[in-house]
This record gives structure tokens, sequence and C-alpha cells, in this order.
């Protein structure tokens, strides 16, 4: 794998793929995410996309933001779709009817759409060795149909379907840790990103483009509206949640794990919380246990870098 | 019996369609539903999941439709009245567990808030296009019921006839809303509980022993349930099975069962039929419509009858099973049939064969994303009348 070390903000390529005009949310922090993958891509990309967000917000004539061959199909099947597309151009790379270039196949979708209806897809794809990248931008719930709690939503976050009040916390169950699932099918390319650390991000599609076979991003994106907070939060609340152990940066190449931010101090997890809308309602007993299983989590971590999954 | 008074937030209310549904299901008993996010039936499930803890009751997001679909009948086997609610798409990723419901006769109930289709279609827009995938979706040979609301107080109201003939039939119902319906927000009056009757699961009468027969007929041909952890052992398969419950395949069982699942309900329908009708004792134009469109086809009768055409407006309320007798009696004397529905032609060809000739019938077909507009029905009726 090439060394990427030297990337820095003057080598950022200036040409965009996913364009401004579409009807993100101000503060979207997976429109960002999306923007910074795609100009990393380049222009030979092709993307499958899942319902979610990203699909309404970017493909509704006439504010189309894509500038590369994008298709959606459905909720479930980005993956497969993806799958079905890198299959296809192998075959006419084979027949010699394309250009000799590397075609980047891309499959999309939110958290909904990977950790829960599409997880089926993705795992066959994963198994199967496309040669392509799937990438899920988590903003930790159904955003698209109006804020309900999937898998990845965070204990104890407010949504629509898992409510807070005095009998429930919201979300009572921990978030499903999709890039070590991914990591379980023995793909080359495993990493989570952020929006937040963009020479993190760039590195890592860089190396997710580079490598032979399936490799898959899960990039953590700020979402103000869904979050309940104020959209110039997005940035700077994405640094924190690496700060504090929430949604830490690390890769996962040919199975060996090395966190590439790292957080020895995790800093207090109410930094992190306090601004969000939809922890509100979370009492000081509350916190102080997500914060203990937070840092649980990022200790287990830890005793993995450097060792085989 | 009466309803709960727990489940039932009596009173007048200003709700939306979808927010109607989720009282009716308490007030209908359903304290279980399993369900996943899809636009426009998520106010519904939104709901369930704030009041349903509320009154002892749960709800489950599930990963998908394909989940939900089954984890209700699931519960159902465990003694819950329950529910599902979902769209197009997610309708489409239920049907292999809709005929599976069929197959081993569990109670529940389907709401499907229509949107326009195919595929993800227009989310945020009404059509009435999934009727016969609602009757016929799943593979095999099935009969279902279908109710089909036209205003927030029938999507309180019939829910709970939903659940009742779920329970009455062991059928999967359809509750075929719309995103007009669910979207629209009117006067809802919940009554008390002790004016809503309610339909209790029909439980066995027989002992546990070696020779229980899961799935022996009462005389309308609906089998009783047996109450879970009574002592009774038995088996519930969507293979074809014999009247024990164990898969028996071959041509004679599948003749009895198949046949028993398909007579249930076609031999019941007069006693499953509900019908509105509207000016049709001297209707020479007879408009069928069912669901949103049923109210826009009473302005094209004020219209009508303001110029002095004799048009009539007959809905079937319950769409599956169609009401066949009632409209081979009306063919017998209107000059014509219209029928406008928000798709190409479906419970259309319901009323073209029933008709069989006797009159002209028209489609006023429409393909969703928005209403008929009045006028347009209106012209159509003058048409055939010319």
């Amino acid at each position: 794998m090439e060394s990427l070390n030297v990337f820095a903000a003057r080598l950022w390529p200036t040409e965009n793929r996913f364009v401004s005009g579409h009807r993100a949310c101000q503060g979207c922090g997976e429109a960002l995410a999306v923007r910074m993958v795609h100009s990393i891509l380049g222009r030979n990309t092709m993307v499958a996309s899942a319902t979610g967000c990203m699909e309404i917000i970017s493909s509704s004539y006439p504010d189309t933001a894509w500038s590369v061959p994008w298709i959606h199909v459905a909720f479930e099947n980005a993956a497969a779709v993806a799958s079905g597309i890198e299959s296809g151009l192998d075959i006419l790379a084979k027949k010699g009817r394309l250009p000799k270039r590397r075609i980047t196949v891309v499959g999309m979708g939110g958290d909904g759409g990977t950790a829960d209806i599409g997880i089926q897809a993705l795992s066959g794809a994963m198994e199967r060795g496309h040669d392509m990248i799937y990438i899920c931008y988590d903003n930790e719930a159904y955003m698209n149909t109006g804020i309900q709690r999937s898998s990845s939503t965070p204990m104890g976050a407010s949504t629509t379907t898992s409510p807070a009040g005095s009998l429930s916390i919201g979300q009572q169950t921990w978030k499903k840790n999709v890039p070590l699932i991914v990591a379980a099918h023995d793909v080359p390319y495993v990493a989570t990103a952020n929006p937040s650390f963009p020479f993190d991000l760039a590195e890592k599609v860089r190396k997710a483009a580079a490598a032979r076979g399936p490799a898959y991003l899960h990039i953590f994106s700020a979402c103000p509206t869904g979050w309940r907070m104020a959209p110039e939060l997005a940035i700077a609340i994405g640094r924190k949640a690496v700060r504090t152990g929430v949604a830490p940066l690390y890769e996962i190449v040919d199975g060996r794990l090395r966190i590439t931010v790292p957080t020895p101090e995790l800093q207090p997890l109410r930094d992190y919380l306090k601004p969000q809308g939809r922890f509100r309602h979370l009492d000081e007993k509350t916190i102080a246990e997500i914060e203990k299983r937070v840092a649980e989590e990022y200790r287990k971590l830890e005793n993995r870098e450097g060792r085989k999954i | 019996m009466k309803a709960d008074p727990m489940g039932v937030l009596v009173g007048a209310h200003f709700l939306d369609g979808d927010h109607a549904c989720c009282e009716g299901a308490l007030a209908a008993g359903c304290r279980m539903v399993f369900g996943y996010p899809i636009t426009p039936s998520t106010e519904v499930v939104e709901r369930i999941a704030r009041r349903f803890p509320m009154v002892g009751g749960v709800f489950i997001q599930m990963e998908d439709e394909i989940a939900s679909s089954i984890a209700i009948q699931g519960a159902a086997w465990g003694g819950k009245k329950v529910m599902t609610v979902t769209s197009g798409p997610g309708m489409s990723l239920m049907q292999e567990h809709i005929g599976f419901a069929a197959m081993t006769e569990t109670p529940c109930v389907f709401v499907n808030v229509q949107r326009g289709g195919p595929s993800t279609g227009l989310p945020t827009l009404p059509g009435q296009a999934d009727m016969m995938q609602a009757r016929w979706g799943s593979h095999g040979d099935y009969e279902i019921i279908a109710l089909s609301p036209n205003s927030p107080q029938e999507c309180f109201d019939l829910t709970i006839v939903a659940f009742n003939m779920s329970e009455r039939y062991r059928v999967p119902v359809m509750f075929m809303m719309d995103e007009s319906v669910g979207h629209m927000t009117e006067r809802v009056i919940i009554p008390e509980s002790t004016e809503i009757d309610i339909e209790p699961r029909r439980l066995t009468r027989a002992q546990p022993s070696e020779d229980y027969e899961l799935y022996a007929p009462e005389e309308d041909l609906v089998p009783q349930m047996p109450p879970v952890g009574a002592g009774y052992r038995f088996h519930v398969t969507g293979l074809t099975h014999d009247e024990k419950g164990y898969p028996v395949m071959n041509a004679w069982v599948q003749e009895k069962l198949v046949r028993r699942l398909v007579d249930k309900i076609r031999k019941n329908a007069s006693e499953i039929a509900i019908n509105q009708e509207f000016e049709l004792e001297d209707a020479e134009v007879v408009i069928v419509a069912y669901g949103i469109t049923s109210r826009v086809v009473q302005r094209t009768m004020f219209l009508a009858r303001e110029k002095g055409l004799k048009v009539g407006v007959f809905r079937p309320v319950v769409v599956w099973p169609f009401p066949e007798d009632r409209i081979r009696e009306l063919a017998g004397r209107a000059k014509a049939f219209v029928v406008p529905e928000l798709n190409y032609g479906q419970v259309y060809y319901e009323v073209e064969r029933l008709v069989a000739g006797r009159a002209p019938c028209r489609l006023v077909d429409h393909g969703g994303g928005a209403l008929h507009d009045p006028a347009d029905i209106l012209k159509v009726v003058e048409e055939v009348l010319r």
C-alpha cells in the first residue's frame, strides 16, 4: 500500500464530485463527509446508494449533486447493487470493452441501511470479496424518516421510537459495532473516520480505494437536526466524539488494528453529551454509567491494537 | 367482551389518521407492536413507542420489515394481539410472512399506509395501488380481509374492527390506509370502553392430550387456538399440515387445508362485508370508490345531483373479500358503473367482472401523488350517460 503520510491541505483535490446545491440541513456532517470522500475518490467512481438522507437530498431534480455515475435502488441492497456493478465491470474489463483504468465501486448507506436492514447484503458482499468500498455514514438514527432509533443509536439517546421519559432513558441498548463485524469477514481494509478529522479521513479513503478486495469505512457523521443541537457545532461535536472515546478513530489493515488518533486521556463524556438535545434528559448516574462503558470499550480497543483481530 | 379501559383514550381529539390508528390498536387490546420506520406510516409507530409503555404494552423496533412481520406472529402464538405498520416497500418485504400468517392461521393486523409506487415511488404522497398486492401478494392461494378507511375517525374505528376480524377468522387483516388519510387531521371521538366491542381470542375447549388437534375447524371453518403454557404441545409450520398441525405433504391434505383457508373467508363473506351506500335508490350511475377516493366522489355526486344526474356511490369499506353479490345486484338496475381509484385499474377489474357486460364500466385512473379532481370524475359520469 502506498505511503500517504504526506497528506496536507494543499494536496486536497480542488475538484468536487458531490457538488453544492443539494438539500442537506445546515451543518450536516454527513453531506460534508460525502463531499470529502468523493473529492478524494475522483471521477473514476461509481456509486450505489441506499435509501436515506443522502439519497433524498442529493438526487432530486434539479438539485442533483452527483457528478459521478450514481444509482439508488432500495433500502436494503446498496452492497448487493455495488457487488453487481463490480462484477459487471469486471466482465467488461476481461472482454476488453472498458478502457484500462481502475474504477472504484462504492456502496453507501446510512446506519439504518447498513447496520439494520442492509447488513445481510453487506455481509454477502464482504464475504464474496468484491473489489469495492462500502461506506456507512453513521448519524446514529433514521434521520430521513424523522429520527427513529437504529441499532447504531447510542445508549441514552432519545429518538421518536425510543422516547425518553419516566419509563425509559431513551435508547436502551449499546451501539452495534459494525466495523468489527465487517472485520470478522477478514477483508483487507476496515476503518472508522470522521469529517472533523479530514486528513485522517482522506488517508483512509485512499487506502480503502487502493485495497484489492472489499474495504469498509464507517464514517461518524454529526446530524444537528436529529441530535437536536446547534448546526455550527457539527465539527466540534465530531472532535469531542473522538476525544471522549465515543467514536474512536482506527483502521484494521489485513486484520491488524491501529488507533489512528490515539486519545490516552479520555475527556469527560459530559462535554460531548451536553450540547445535544437528544441526551438532555440523562441524569448524572446514567451519564456515569455510560461513561464507564465508553472507557471500557476504548480500553478493549487499545488492547486489540497491533494484534490480529 | 368490552374493551380494556386502560387502553381507551376517551374523549374528543384532533388527530391525524396515523395517530388515530395507534389509538384504535390500543382500544382493540393490542399491547405488542413490532415495526420499522417508513414514510408515511412512521407517525403510527412513533405514537405507539410513546403510548404503549404507558399502558403496559411493548413496542419493539426491528431491524427491518421482514423481522417485524414475523416477530408479530411469534407474539400472536404467545397469546398477544399484535400489529405491524408499514408502507409499500415494507409491505413488499413482508409478503412471505403474510403467506405464513394465512397458512398458520395467525391472527395479526398489517397496517399499510399506501404511497405512490412501484418501488420507492412517492414516499410522501398518496396512492391506492397496493390493493391487489394486499389480496394476493404472497405466493400460493389464500384469502385475507382488507379494510379501507377514509378518515381519521375510521382509522380509529376500523382498526378495532380489523383486530376483531383477525381474531374471529384467524387471518392476517390488511388495514389499507393511504398517505392522505394517514396525514389528514380531523376530529376523532373515542368512546367509553363500555361502548367498544372486542372479539376475544378463540381459545380451544379441548383438553391437552396426545390427540390434541391444533387445526380442528369449528362449524365456520375456523379452528381455535391453544393457550400458551397450559400444557398443550403443538407444532406450527408453514408446510402443508394436517389437523394435528404436523407436515403432511400430499395432494389430499393440501386440498383439504388450502380449500378451508380459502373457504373460511369466501363462505363467510356476507358476514365480513361492510359497505356504505349513498343515494343508490334511484341511481343510474353507480360510482364505486374506496378509501380516500370515496370522499372525493361525495363531491362528484353532489355536483352531479345539482345537474339533475342520478348518481349514487357504493363504497366497500371491507374491500377484500369483495362484495360480489351486491355489485351483481346493482348491475341489474344501474345504467353504468364508474370506478375512480389511485392506480391504473385494480378494483375496477373486479367490478367489470361482476357487472359482466350488463352495463358499461368506466375506470377513472390516476397514478397517485395527488387525489382525483371531483370534476374529472363528473366528466366521465356525463360521458357514460350521454
